[in-house]
This record gives structure tokens, sequence and C-alpha cells, in this order.
């Protein structure tokens, strides 16, 4: 009986931490997306790599060009930039086949991941945005 | 039922511990020949003629009495290279005081990564010539020594960013032997890979 309970206990706390582990993401098809398309270079935790490759976790970027970002992610950048400080001058490609939806959700999953709390895109936003580029 | 679990926990917990015993040899890694002696005789990675970042000649006397780790790669890499650069990071943080251990990196990109390019990459990475050595040189010698490192590189138009190259990386003992490979996108591999290294450190260096 009390052993029982006891696993009862310890699969109340398996239970909880798989919540937990599971709740940054509620963006399930923006992760996929980033996963085939930018953890290559940004990595898995957006953590970018050294001078080469900014981060995306914690980039104030995000927030300070938060209109350019839709057709940064289909067009691509080749610039210079700084992210949180410091200078990059590289270049990103973008990934043309990229539909509206699929945009806002690889932008949406950014924006909520590793720490990130920047405001969600609308699809209807980034529509707008991306007649514009 | 439980306790079969139980039990299969354990045991595939200790299996996984057994993968690298500690008195395990690595194996010399290609097909190996008999010479008309009767002799048998492994692969060799041939002679070889670089560059380096610093405009340095990178030769295999470069790497005499070193054990290191190759790898193929381009700067404008728009798929894999990223990841296997920061576990090839991963390597040179912790063997960067070790003077028996170095990395070398080939570019495949010929015409963009120049040594002026490379050292400029290298200076992003924020890394140290004298342990890893980016070079460049003669096309059909780096494209044809990837097959001595049982590597891909080819041109190919069709591919995203204009090369097909496998991200392994490569870990070659002093005698020039392929003794262990691993895939450099996967830390996991690259964890393992590293234990390899350690291995081949204690068969080659004994105290
Ligand atoms: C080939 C590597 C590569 C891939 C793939 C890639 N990026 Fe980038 N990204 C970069 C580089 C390099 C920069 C900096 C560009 C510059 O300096 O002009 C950058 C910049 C950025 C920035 C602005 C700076 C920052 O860190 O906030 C954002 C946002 C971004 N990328 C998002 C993405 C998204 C989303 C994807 C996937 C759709 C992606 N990137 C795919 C390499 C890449």
């Amino acid at each position: 009986m009390t052993k029982i309970k006891h696993l009862g206990a310890v699969s109340g706390l398996f239970a909880l931490f798989l919540v937990a582990a599971c709740q940054p993401n509620p963006y399930k098809e923006g992760e996929r997306l980033y996963k085939v398309n930018c953890s290559n270079c940004h990595m898995d935790h957006g953590e970018g790599l050294h001078a080469l490759i900014p981060p995306l976790a914690g980039a104030d970027y995000l927030k300070n060009n938060r209109d350019q970002l839709p057709c940064l992610v289909i067009h691509g950048i080749h610039d210079t930039i700084v992210v949180n400080g410091k200078v990059y001058a590289e270049q990103m490609p973008g990934v043309e086949s990229l539909s509206e939806i699929q945009v806002a959700n690889i932008l949406n999953f950014i924006n909520t991941s590793w720490g990130n709390q920047n405001q969600p895109f609308m699809i209807e936003e980034v529509r707008t945005l991306l007649k514009k580029c | 039922m439980k306790q079969t679990l139980f039990i299969f926990l354990i045991v595939s917990g200790f299996a996984s511990c057994m993968q690298s015993p500690s008195d395990q040899v690595l194996p010399i890694l290609g097909e190996r020949d008999i010479s008309p002696a009767g002799d048998t005789v492994y692969p060799t990675i041939p002679d070889f003629s670089f560059v380096d970042q610093d405009s340095q000649t990178v030769t295999n006397a470069t790497f005499a009495g070193k054990i290191y780790v190759a790898d193929f790669f381009f700067i404008h890499c728009p798929t894999i290279c990223p990841k296997v650069k920061k576990n090839g990071l991963r390597i040179y943080e912790k063997y960067k005081n070790d003077d028996r251990v170095a990395l070398l990196s080939h570019s495949i990109d010929i015409r963009n990564d120049t040594v002026a390019a490379l050292k400029r990459h290298a200076e992003k990475l924020g890394i140290d010539a004298k342990h890893w050595r980016l070079v460049t040189g003669d096309h059909d010698e780096i494209y044809g020594i990837a097959d001595n490192y049982f590597s891909v590189a080819t041109e190919d138009p069709d591919v995203p960013g204009g090369f097909d190259h496998s991200g392994r990386l490569i870990l070659v003992d002093k005698n020039r032997h392929v003794r262990s490979f691993c895939d450099g996108t996967n830390a996991a591999e690259v964890d393992r890979f590293m234990k390899d290294m350690d291995l081949l450190l204690a068969e080659q260096f004994p105290k």
C-alpha cells in the first residue's frame, strides 16, 4: 500500500516535470520548422555561434527590428547589424519557400522560447509586412 | 511486471556504460591489403601540402607526433557546418593546452575561402592556428584527400550552398591511420568520439 502511494507520488512528480518541460512550446509547428530551417546555424537553444552567428535567445534585435523579421526570414540578410551590443557583418540565406503561416509560426516559436517574451505575430500582420519587403 | 521493468532499466543503464571499456583498442579503419611479403598493410593518409589561416604551409610533418581531428567545410555553408564547428570548438576547448592534439579543417570552397577569409573566420571562432588549422590548397588535392578520410566532398550545384559534404569528424593517429569518426553535427556522437580520442592518447602516449 505504501509502495503504491509512493509510486503515485513519483509518477505525479514525473507528470509535473513533463508539463513543465513542455510548457515553453505552444508553437509546435514553429518548433519543427525552426529545427529544419534555422537550428543548423542559430543552434538548438538559439545561442548562435561566437562572432559568426548572432543569438536569437535573449536577442534585443527581435524587439528593435520586429517589423523587419518576416522579410528577413524569407529573403535573408547580408548587412552589418548589432545584436546585444555585438556587431555582426555576416550573411544569412532566406527561405523563400515558407508560407505566411509558416513564417508566423517560426517567429512566434522564437519569440516565446529560451526566455524570450516578445509579442506574437498574427498572420495578417505577417502578410502586410511581407508585401513591403 | 514492475520488477522486470526495474531490472531492464538497471541493465540498460549498465549496457550504456559498457560501450567503451577502458582496455579497448580502437581499430584501424579502412580496407587492408596484404603486401607481396605477406604483411598486412593498412591504408594511410597520403602526403599533403596545404596553407593555413596564417599563410603557413601545413603538411603531414605539422602533425608529426600528434593525433589530429580532420574535417571538411566551407565558410558560407548554409547547412550543417555551424553545428560541426560548434562541436569542433568543444574538442578544441578540451585539448587546446595539449600539444599532442590538433584539429585540421579543409575548406572545399577554394574560390571564396582565401587565406584572408580563413583568417577572419578563425578570429570569429576565437581559435589559435597552432591548435586548429583551417586550410585551403589545390582543388584536386583537397577533394582527393577527402576520400582518404572516408569523407564526401563534391561540388554539386543542386544542393544548398553548392557543395555536398559530410559533416564527419575523423580521428587520425600518429601513424597516419584513421582510427575513429563521428557525425560532427551530433553532440552525443561527439562525446563518444572524445572518449575515443582519450583511448588513442593512452595507447600512443603511454606513461
Ligand atoms: C546559414 C546560417 C543561417 C541560417 C540557416 C539562418 N540564419 Fe539567421 N542569421 C545568420 C547570420 C550569419 C545572421 C547575421 C546576418 C548579418 O550579419 O547580416 C543571422 C541573423 C538573424 C536574425 C537577426 C539577428 C538576431 O540574431 O536576432 C534573425 C532574427 C534570424 N537570423 C533568424 C533566423 C531564422 C528564423 C532562421 C530560419 C528560418 C534563420 N535565421 C536561419 C545565419 C543563419
